[in-house]
This record gives structure tokens, C-alpha cells and sequence, in this order.
């Protein structure tokens, strides 16, 4: 008996503990991206965005849960509950399940496994099923447009970002996300012998497929300028138009997840995870976490602006641009990075 | 070693459960749902054996591309399935027969393995345990290192049917306003715009 606690029912407690503490701060940490996005776009825009709940409006996104949690849910009769009930849960579910395996500092991660930004890509490309499986159970035109104009669009940046982030892998040699940062604890700004820095991190080495991975993730989280799936000048609100309170509030939630999942792989991809930017006593005192948030809230920052300033695609361009000018880029970028790394023989 | 028996039996029993809801359901919607909860249990007992970089291929390829695919032309046709399976019994013998000649070659495969352990050993690439080298190097090695010809031939020969499917279906529709994106991007103001000082009251 005593070997069955010792062996299982530690283990599985202190498992659970740090994945709510992951998932409080997570969540925590997404109302308050859902308030920057807001104040953000409306300071571009001169206006003051939500400044009435709270100092500043700080308790905005609480009061939200709140209206959201309260409201009546409405199911349409038509509509086939089980799936249309189920969809939320799912986009959830998944959007949060794959934060098991980011690393947020040297060692602090709920699952340090081998493949895993295999895993992280998984699961990301069945994020479309809640879309899909929201879209078709409303039983309703607009959301199906919006199902089918998605899922196509998800579908085809997943290649490009399976590209880009092949190339990250050529230059690691390992699928493991703790490893890919810190193999960028030397680059291309050592090589050439200077200290170790941010000129190290793979955004300078592989400087296109920064872009690259940057712009296909606002494609693949359906964010603007690429909202086809719930561009309400066209579709109303796309797949969600059915939808309201909580399974809607669980939509956006597993949206803003998945942003922020972006946000991170963007840091941990290409702008060295928790690494400080120049090797500064100052800097290297400042715990990894603060920097892990520092960089993924930059990159949200970058996000927020894109919404705010740039029109969104027509479809067809936004297919162009996936499979006409990612896709061969991304490919070329892998053959050349590969002969790169095999010629000067600086493969891991 | 009691947890993973007993994850085994979890992921098995699913598996196999929905596998028979995906020929059971009403709804062909349905059945592609159940088809996805197959292959994510599949993913898991790939898991368990510490085949981890099949198991998450497994998820990227079959669940996030191929059953999207499916799941959109099940959602797009509006078949009566219900009238489709009336004569779904006559089919029946040639079900059980390919059912049979599988079960068959399955028991051939494990029963030979499992009599005489030496098979294992004869094969081509002996698998290294797993602590030398992890899985997605070792079938990095097998597939890019020892067999790359056979490997490329295989993307060939599906580049060729790829080649065949768009030669098979492109159109080509005269009329139709495409957009030239390099032809917009070389335009300048001077080709495109004429400034004209206009005098008041006069028109052009």
C-alpha cells in the first residue's frame, strides 16, 4: 500500500496541483490579454476602450464572465444539441491541453516530453473540429459558411507552419520545446564571437520563416486580417452566430487560449523562451519566467496592432498567399537551411 | 506496470467501441465523429508502446487533415443513408470474407512472432531500445538514411497521381477577372492616374 502512494497518488497529486496552477495563472493571464487587445485597439483608434469596471477598467473581463455565466444559454430548435453543445467544449478543452507541454522556465513544465512540438502541433490542428462540429450542429447557413471557410483556412496554414517550424527542427535536432531553447543559447551571435544574446535566437538566423510563422499564426487562430471565418461584414459572426453566454464565453476562451499558445511558440521558436537578451548580471538575475512573459507579450502586442491596422483578406487572396507564396517559401527555406547546416557542418 | 494495463484497456475498449459506432450510427456525421475518437485511441495505444512520434502523426495526418476532409463531404452531401443500407446485407459474405482473410493475416503475423521470437530479430533494421536512440530517430534513420530511394520513389509515384487528379479537374474558364498580384504591385501612380487641372466652370 505504501508503495502504491508513494508510486501513484503523489505523483498524480502534485501532476494535478501544477496543472491548476498553470490553468488559474493561465486563465488570469488571458482576461487580462482580452482587456489589452481591447484597450489596444481602441487607443489606435483615439478611443478609451473599457475604463468603467475596475481602476482603469481592470475588472472588465471578470465582469464579462460574469454577464456570460448568468445569461440564459439559448439552443435553436433546429439545431442538434449534443454536437452543438459539444463543439464548445471541445475548442476548449484542446486549446487548453496543449499549454501540458509548454515550457514556461528551465524545468517548469507539466510534461516534458520528447515530441513535444509534435504534440503541440497536434493538437492545434484539431482545434478546427470545434469550429467545424459548432458550425454544422447550428443547423443554419452562416454558420456553416463560416465552418467550411475555416476549416479550409486552418487546414492550409498548418502546412506552412509545419514548414517553418521543420526548419527550427533542422536547426536543433530535437522535437523537444525545452531543448529548442536551449540550443538558442548559441547561434549566429557567438559563431561570429560575440557573448552570448538575443542575436543568438532564431529569429535573426531564420529571419523569413519568422515572418513566416508569425503571419500563418494569425491565419491559423482566425485572427484579423484573417477573421474570414467570422467576418461579420459578410457571415454575421461566422460559426459562432448561434451561439450565446457561457457556450459562447467558452468559444472565445479556447480562442484567446490558442492566441496565446501562438504567442508562447513564437517565443519558444524564435525568440530564445526564457533566455535573457544580452548576458547582463542584471538580466540573468531576472527570473526566466519574467522574461517568457515579457517576449509572449510583446508578440500579443504585435498581434493587437496587425487587428487594428491592417483590412482583412478577401478569400482568395488569403488562399494565394497559404499555398502560392508560404508554402514554396517555407519549402525552399527547409532545402536551403538543410544544405546550410550539412555544408558548414553546424547541424546539432 | 497496473496503470498501464489499465490505460491499455481504457484506450482498447474505446477504440474498439467506437469503432463499432462508426458502422452502428444513424448519422454519417456521426460516424466520422466516432471514426476520430478511433483514431485518437488508436493514437493512445501508440503511446503506451512508446511509439510517440507515431502516435502524433497519427493525430497531425489522419485527424487534422484527412477525417476534416471527410467530415466536410459527409457535411456537404445529403445522402439518405438509411435508404443506402437496405441492401446492406447482401454485401454481407464479402464483408465477413475480408474480414476473415484480415483476422487471418493478423494471426499469422502475431502467432509467428509470438512462437518463435527469433523472427523479430531477422528483421532487415533491428529496432534500437529506445534509451540509445529516441523513435523519431530511429525511423528518421530508416526512412532518410537507409531507404531513401524507395522512400522518394514513394513521393513520387503520389506526386504523380497528385499531377493526375488536378490535370484531371482543372478547368480552365475563359472570361473570368483574376486578380495579376505582380502586374498591381509593378503599377505606378503615372500609369494609372492622370492628373488634370480643371477650370472652374469650363469641365474637361
Amino acid at each position: 500500500m505504501d508503495a502504491f502512494i508513494s508510486t501513484y497518488v503523489w505523483p498524480g497529486l502534485i501532476i494535478v496541483a501544477q496543472s491548476l496552477l498553470l490553468l488559474v495563472a493561465l486563465l488570469v493571464f488571458i482576461a487580462y490579454v482580452l482587456l489589452a487587445d481591447r484597450k489596444i485597439w481602441a487607443a489606435v483608434q483615439l478611443r478609451r476602450g473599457p475604463n468603467v469596471v475596475g481602476p482603469w477598467g481592470l475588472f472588465q473581463s471578470f465582469a464579462d464572465l460574469l454577464k456570460f455565466v448568468f445569461k440564459e444559454p439559448v439552443i435553436p430548435a433546429g439545431a442538434n444539441k449534443t454536437i452543438f453543445l459539444l463543439a464548445p467544449l471541445v475548442s476548449v478543452t484542446l486549446a487548453l491541453a496543449t499549454w501540458a507541454v509548454v515550457p514556461l522556465n528551465e524545468g517548469w513544465v507539466i510534461a516534458n516530453i520528447n515530441v513535444g512540438i509534435l504534440y503541440i502541433f497536434a493538437i492545434s490542428s484539431l482545434e478546427v473540429y470545434g469550429i467545424i462540429m459548432g458550425g454544422w450542429a447550428s443547423n443554419s447557413k452562416y454558420p456553416f459558411l463560416g465552418a467550411l471557410r475555416s476549416a479550409a483556412q486552418m487546414v492550409s496554414y498548418e502546412v506552412s507552419i509545419g514548414f517553418v517550424i521543420v526548419t527550427v527542427l533542422l536547426c536543433v535536432g530535437s522535437l523537444n520545446l525545452t531543448d529548442i531553447v536551449l540550443s538558442q543559447n548559441d547561434g549566429l551571435g557567438t559563431r561570429l564571437g560575440l557573448p552570448p544574446s538575443f542575436l543568438d535566437w532564431h529569429w535573426l538566423a531564420l529571419f523569413p520563416m519568422f515572418i513566416v510563422f508569425f503571419i500563418s499564426a494569425l491565419a491559423e487562430t482566425n485572427r484579423p486580417p484573417f477573421d474570414l471565418p467570422e467576418a461579420e461584414s459578410e457571415l454575421v459572426a461566422g460559426f459562432m452566430v448561434e451561439y450565446g453566454s457561457t457556450p459562447y464565453m467558452m468559444f472565445m476562451l479556447g480562442e484567446y487560449a490558442a492566441i496565446c499558445l501562438m504567442c508562447a511558440m513564437t517565443t519558444i521558436l524564435f525568440l530564445g523562451g526564457w533566455l535573457p537578451p544580452v548576458d547582463f548580471w542584471l538580466f540573468n538575475w531576472v527570473p526566466g519566467i519574467v522574461w517568457f512573459v515579457l517576449k509572449s507579450s510583446m508578440v500579443f502586442f504585435m498581434f493587437a496592432m496587425v487587428k487594428a491596422f491592417v483590412p482583412r483578406y478577401r478569400y482568395d487572396q488569403l488562399m494565394r498567399l497559404g499555398w502560392k507564396v508560404f508554402l514554396p517559401l517555407s519549402i525552399a527555406m527547409v532545402v536551403i537551411v538543410a544544405f546550410v547546416l550539412k555544408l558548414t557542418g553546424w547541424s546539432a | 506496470m497496473g496503470l498501464q494495463a489499465l490505460f491499455f484497456y481504457l484506450f482498447a475498449f474505446v477504440a474498439v467501441a467506437s469503432a463499432f459506432m462508426v458502422i452502428a450510427a444513424r448519422n454519417p456525421v456521426y460516424s466520422v465523429l466516432f471514426l476520430i475518437l478511433t483514431f485518437f485511441n488508436a493514437a493512445g495505444l501508440f503511446l503506451l508502446t512508446g511509439a510517440e512520434f507515431l502516435a502524433m502523426i497519427l493525430l497531425v495526418v489522419y485527424v487534422g487533415a484527412v477525417a476534416v476532409l471527410f467530415l466536410f463531404v459527409v457535411m456537404m452531401l445529403d445522402i439518405d443513408f438509411a435508404a443506402l443500407r437496405a441492401g446492406a446485407l447482401e454485401y454481407a459474405p464479402v464483408g465477413a470474407l475480408v474480414g476473415i482473410i484480415l483476422a487471418v493475416e493478423l494471426l499469422v503475423v502475431i502467432g509467428g512472432s509470438t512462437l518463435s521470437p527469433e523472427i523479430a530479430r531477422n528483421s532487415a533494421m533491428p529496432i534500437p531500445p529506445i534509451s540509445e536512440r529516441t523513435n523519431t530517430a530511429a525511423l528518421g534513420d530508416i526512412l532518410y538514411t537507409h531507404y531513401i530511394y524507395f522512400f522518394q520513389l514513394a513521393g513520387l509515384v503520389l506526386l504523380v497521381a497528385m499531377i493526375g487528379a488536378i490535370v484531371l479537374t482543372l478547368r480552365h474558364r475563359p472570361n473570368i477577372k483574376r486578380q495579376d498580384i505582380p502586374r498591381q504591385v509593378a503599377r505606378r501612380p503615372a500609369d494609372a492616374v492622370e492628373v488634370v487641372k480643371v477650370k472652374p466652370g469650363q469641365g474637361i
